[in-house]
């Protein structure tokens, strides 16, 4: 097994994430990570998926999402041509005696202090999954109270535009 | 990954002013992809306005709908009212919505034509479930259209009120939700669309009561709204070459056919390219009668109660053509020991299903209409030269097979009917232009093996789901559309008991089908598993129908109660005489209780989890591979 990045371009309408995500859950596949939002075409969203599967069932699971109606297009984005980012806010304990550890760490990972109270701070980080690992592993001594992570955002490098080429013809 | 090139009217608007539906055809014809066009004859309605329950029964007319399947119910009541003025369109009032829903099934399997079927919200609708994942699986054409609770409604546990289109996401190939009027027009016709093109199934519209009641601006045709529908036409022709190439290579050759090649209405360039290869051909249980049974070279049904001959073939064939099959685990066995010195070519319309089980060395996806054509025209060039390859050797191990193992029965020890002599008496009585429709279990698989099926579409059943209680109303569907055909529903007595108020259908409608009830007063294919699997304890399968029993229910009572003519039939000596009385009644549905034996059994067999090698053509008695080195081949 290993970890695919797809994106979806889809109809916006409603229920297309359910059949998108019903589609993966039949098919006893466990989505990692997703994320949904509209795109520069009025009507067309776009999701991202991060699976683990590999080749064939990989193959198997996208074909069965092209026969969705409301899917128009899937690309599968490899790390090395794209660029993939995700996004995660942490709750750490931060006291006045452990505060300035705590943010000099965040600044180390070039993450953002977004809340601070008297006993905690929120910090907001923007990356690939191994640098918010690396920053959740510095942040652990501290005690992290609360998680929240988006799933994985992914475009490919260079000029070219999916939903563009989609709709070229 | 790509899907390749959308066409969406919608957001191509621009470019497409001014090209005509045919022009556009063409366009389409030539880039190899299905070009959506609104069904029917596509007249030209000037904008008119209606309420959205009109405008229902009016995109109905246009797309040349002539009959629907239907009971009526709260959220569905609006349509209902316009129905009563329609003169084009004939409603079958069923007893039962699931009823409505395998009709739809079997007026589609019949007809080629979209089957519709119409039900009201929640119970009306969740009874459509069955026949839905039975057309999914098995690929049917047909429109199910419902009631929905008000759209102010959805959402708050309404009266009636169930999540339809949620539910039935995983057994549609679309579904929708309408809550706008305006919008029924192009979704019906959407609908139909998607439901006849590409690998057909069943689309579920679902209105919700106000969209009904709503007025609207009706105009036609609509401008259909299908981004991301792309079906493929043409196969690739690198690819048709390739097989080509290795079907003039190939020793020991199989024709492996499926539902597809009927779908796709390729009974006679099938027969074409069988004659230009003179490769053996096997037809699945949705494909049998789309190649005769009595071409010489077609070896029978493949898979768990395939001939042995047919097994055979696939299991020591060096190349599978496969056209519009998909490697069901009941035609393969253990997957991992099927056909394993077969190379495979694949032709399906869904590129889902090619290398879905068996990785496919030639993938060709399309429309086998064109396909095979291509394919007979290409294996022509490719032999043009060097001639077309010996398979005489081949045909002698699998004629030997065949003269060896003819398909059979013993005859019964305890003194009833053999079920097998009474499917194939009612095949020989009435003839290849009759309908037979089959329920689920060891009567439709005798019917698949004794009926002698020789044109597409003569043969219907529910073969992926395995839905008991598919044969009345299908029969039912299935006559409505070929009202000149004589229709069989060969039945069991478990299915019989599970749809059998369609018989009220079909006597006051005047749908005189003709039920034989294959009475073995059990269900019979779970019992053959008990007496094979579980050392003969028969838990639960006993039904109390048939010979010495208290027969509740009596079949014969039972029709007579439907308004049917009724016949009972116990003895060999009987059956054609009651099966000629029955073909003589044409007024009214007639019902047979043919009592049969209960021990009778379904062979050849190949047990489940094993391989195909492991056939039996009767209890623990495998076949010997007479001439089995030779046919190797090697």
């Amino acid at each position: 097994m290993s970890r695919h990045t797809l994106s979806v371009l889809v109809e916006d309408k409603p229920g297309v994430l359910t059949r998108v995500a019903g589609l993966f859950a039949r098919r006893a596949f466990n989505i990692d990570q997703l994320a949904v939002g509209n795109t520069e075409v009025p009507g067309l969203s776009r999701i991202t998926v991060v699976v683990d599967a590999d080749g064939e069932a990989l193959e198997q699971v996208t074909k069965q999402l092209n026969k969705l109606i409301h899917v128009i297009k899937i690309v599968e984005l490899a790390p090395e041509t794209s660029v993939q980012r995700e996004h995660i806010m942490i709750k750490v304990r931060a006291d006045a005696a452990t505060r300035l550890q705590v943010t000099q760490a965040a600044d180390l990972f070039r993450a953002s202090i977004v809340d601070v109270s008297t006993d905690s701070v929120v910090i907001e980080a923007t990356g690939a999954t191994e640098k918010l690992k690396a920053l959740l592993d510095v942040l652990e001594p501290f005690g992290v109270r609360e998680i929240v992570r988006a799933g994985t955002l992914a475009l490919g490098r260079g000029p070219k535009s999916m939903s563009d080429r989609a709709l070229r013809h | 990954m790509s899907k390749g090139q959308p066409i969406s009217p919608a957001l191509m608007a621009n470019k497409r002013t001014g090209t005509s539906p045919a022009e556009r055809r063409a366009a389409g014809e030539a880039s190899g992809v299905v070009v959506p066009e609104v069904p029917g004859d596509q007249n030209v309605v000037e904008p008119v306005s209606m309420t959205g329950s009109q405008a229902v029964i009016r995109s109905l007319e246009e797309l040349g709908v002539t009959d629907v399947f239907g009971l009526p119910g709260g959220a569905i009541l609006p349509t209902y009212d316009p129905l009563l003025e329609t003169e084009t369109i004939n409603h079958i009032l069923v007893r039962h919505e699931q009823g409505a829903g395998h009709a739809a099934q079997g007026y589609a399997l019949a007809s080629g034509k979209v089957g519709v079927c119409i039900a009201t919200s929640g119970p009306g609708a969740t009874n459509l479930v069955t026949a839905l994942a039975d057309a999914n699986m098995d690929s049917v054409p047909m429109v199910a259209i419902t009631g929905q609770v008000a759209s102010t409604l959805i959402g708050s546990d309404a009266f009636q009120e169930a999540d339809i289109v949620g539910m039935t996401m995983p057994i549609t190939k679309h579904s929708y939700l309408v809550t706008k009027s305006q919008d029924i027009p192009r979704v019906l016709a959407e609908a139909f669309h998607l439901a006849a093109t590409g690998r057909p199934g069943p689309v579920l519209v679902d209105i919700a009561k106000d969209a009904q009641v709503g007025q609207m601006e009706f105009s036609w045709p609509p401008v259909l709204d299908l981004p991301g529908y792309r079906p493929v036409a043409r196969g690739h022709s690198k690819q048709i070459r390739e097989a080509a190439r290795l079907m003039a290579q190939a020793q020991r050759p199989v024709l492996y056919v499926g539902g597809g090649t009927v779908k796709a209405d390729a009974a006679d360039s099938l027969l074409e390219l069988a004659t230009a290869t003179g490769a053996p051909v096997v037809t699945t249980l949705t494909a049998r009668g789309v190649f005769p049974d009595s071409h010489d070279q077609h070896l029978g049904m493949p898979g768990m109660h395939g001939t042995v001959p047919a097994v055979y073939a696939m299991q020591q064939a060096d190349l599978l053509i496969t056209l519009g099959a998909r490697f069901d685990d009941r035609v393969t066995g253990v997957l991992s020991t099927f056909a394993p010195g077969a190379k495979v070519i694949h032709a399906d319309v869904d590129p889902a299903e090619i290398s879905k089980n068996r990785t496919a060395d030639v993938p060709i996806v399309g429309d086998l209409a064109s396909i095979i054509p291509e394919l007979t025209e290409a294996f022509r060039a490719e032999t043009e030269e060097a001639g077309t390859p010996d398979l005489s050797a081949w045909w002698r191990v699998l004629s030997g097979l065949r003269d060896s193992y003819p398909l059979g029965w013993t005859p019964t020890e305890d003194g009833l009917l053999a079920p097998q002599y009474v499917i194939q008496k009612l095949s020989e009585l009435t003839g290849p232009d009759a309908c037979y429709v089959a329920g689920v279990g060891q009567h439709q698989m005798w019917s698949a093996q004794f009926v002698k099926h020789e044109r597409p579409r003569q043969w219907i059943n529910s073969a992926g789901l395995g839905t008991m209680g598919f044969a009345v109303p299908a029969a039912m569907g299935a006559k409505v559309s070929q009202p000149d055909r004589v229709v069989w529903a060969i039945d069991g007595d478990g299915c019989f008991q599970m749809t059998n108020q369609e018989l009220a259908t079909c006597a006051l409608n005047n749908i005189p089908i003709k039920v034989a009830v294959i009475n073995n007063s059990s269900l019979g294919m779970v019992r053959q598993w008990q007496t094979l699997f579980y050392d003969g304890r028969y838990s639960h399968t006993h039904l109390n129908t048939g010979h010495d029993t208290v027969r509740i229910p009596d079949f014969v009572k039972l029709g007579d109660a439907y308004g049917c003519a009724t016949f009972r039939c116990e003895r060999e000596e009987d059956v054609e005489a009651t099966i000629k009385a029955a073909l003589e009644v044409n007024d009214r549905p007639v019902v047979i209780d043919f009592v049969v034996s209960a021990d009778a059994m379904v062979w050849p067999m190949v047990p489940a989890g094993v391989s195909n090698d492991q056939i039996q053509i009767a209890h623990n008695m495998t076949p010997e591979w007479v001439g089995e080195d030779e046919g190797a081949g090697a």
